[in-house]
């Protein structure tokens, strides 16, 4: 009976906490996304030749997400039938815009105005079972002049 | 030390390749960031301890590889890639490593 309350009110939390977090989260980076519009991020991997840079740095930004309980219950449920687990894609989707988000900002600091070849790698930082947390890295080549 | 993850700097031409330079970095976390880390685990949202620990050892595998970079003779590393692979419980390797160039 114990456990079933404690198991009940692990949802309730990560429900409510989770949700709140994520909303939080979603505004920020909106926000945050069209402040650092002007700086373009492109994947492409030979620049133009005729473009010129002072200097060149290398910018990195990550960030380390982790799903709530609910969320978690959720996709542990959707193992069982198949098909879209959305609580783990809202994950990733954020943890990857933070990442390019924090990229963007060190290269705002330097004052760059252009990333080339910008990679981004993700892993998994489980805590024993399954994907507990997101690890994502975004880097590429900011160009300053 | 000029550092880029593009095969090509414009502008600036390789006068000669050095070829690989490596480093890497072990980390494992301690237990008050795991017990953080476990109550963010119900709750959801940032790991902050571990995006710091990360970028430690991360800068870290960075510096190791610039002074392999130096100690050869070179005065950049293209083509830098990162990864990370978690090799035990707990602890992760972060791994960088990149071409090795004269530029002029």
């Amino acid at each position: 009976m114990i456990d079933l309350i404690i198991f009940a009110s692990l949802l309730a939390l990560g429900y409510f906490f989770g949700r709140m977090a994520e909303t939080r989260h979603y505004k920020s980076i909106i926000k945050r996304e069209k402040a650092l519009a002007r700086i373009p991020v492109l994947a492409t991997k030979i620049p133009d030749l005729s473009i010129k840079p002072q200097h060149t740095i290398l910018v990195t930004g990550s960030v380390v997400i982790s799903v709530d309980y609910f969320k978690r219950f959720l996709a542990g449920l959707r193992n069982i039938i198949g098909g879209r687990v959305k609580s783990y894609e809202s994950l990733v989707d954020r943890a990857r815009r933070e990442a390019i988000l924090r990229m963007k900002e060190q290269a705002r600091v330097k004052g760059a105005n252009l990333i080339f070849n910008v990679k981004l790698e993700t892993s998994s930082i489980s805590q024993g079972r399954g994907i507990g947390s997101v690890e994502v890295l975004a880097y590429g080549t900011a160009f300053i002049d | 030390m000029l550092l880029s993850n593009l095969e090509i700097i414009p502008g600036q031409r390789i006068t000669k390749h050095l070829g690989l330079v490596q480093g890497s970095s072990v980390r494992a976390k301690h237990v008050g960031r795991d017990l953080m880390a476990s109550l963010k685990n119900i709750f959801g949202g940032e790991l902050k301890g571990y995006t710091e620990l990360l970028q430690e050892s991360r800068a870290e595998a960075v510096d190791r590889m610039e002074q392999q970079a130096k100690a050869i003779g070179a005065n950049a590393v293209l083509n830098i890639r990162f990864s990370t692979s978690s090799v035990a419980a707990g602890a992760a390797e972060l791994f960088a490593y990149g071409t090795a160039v004269i530029l002029e």
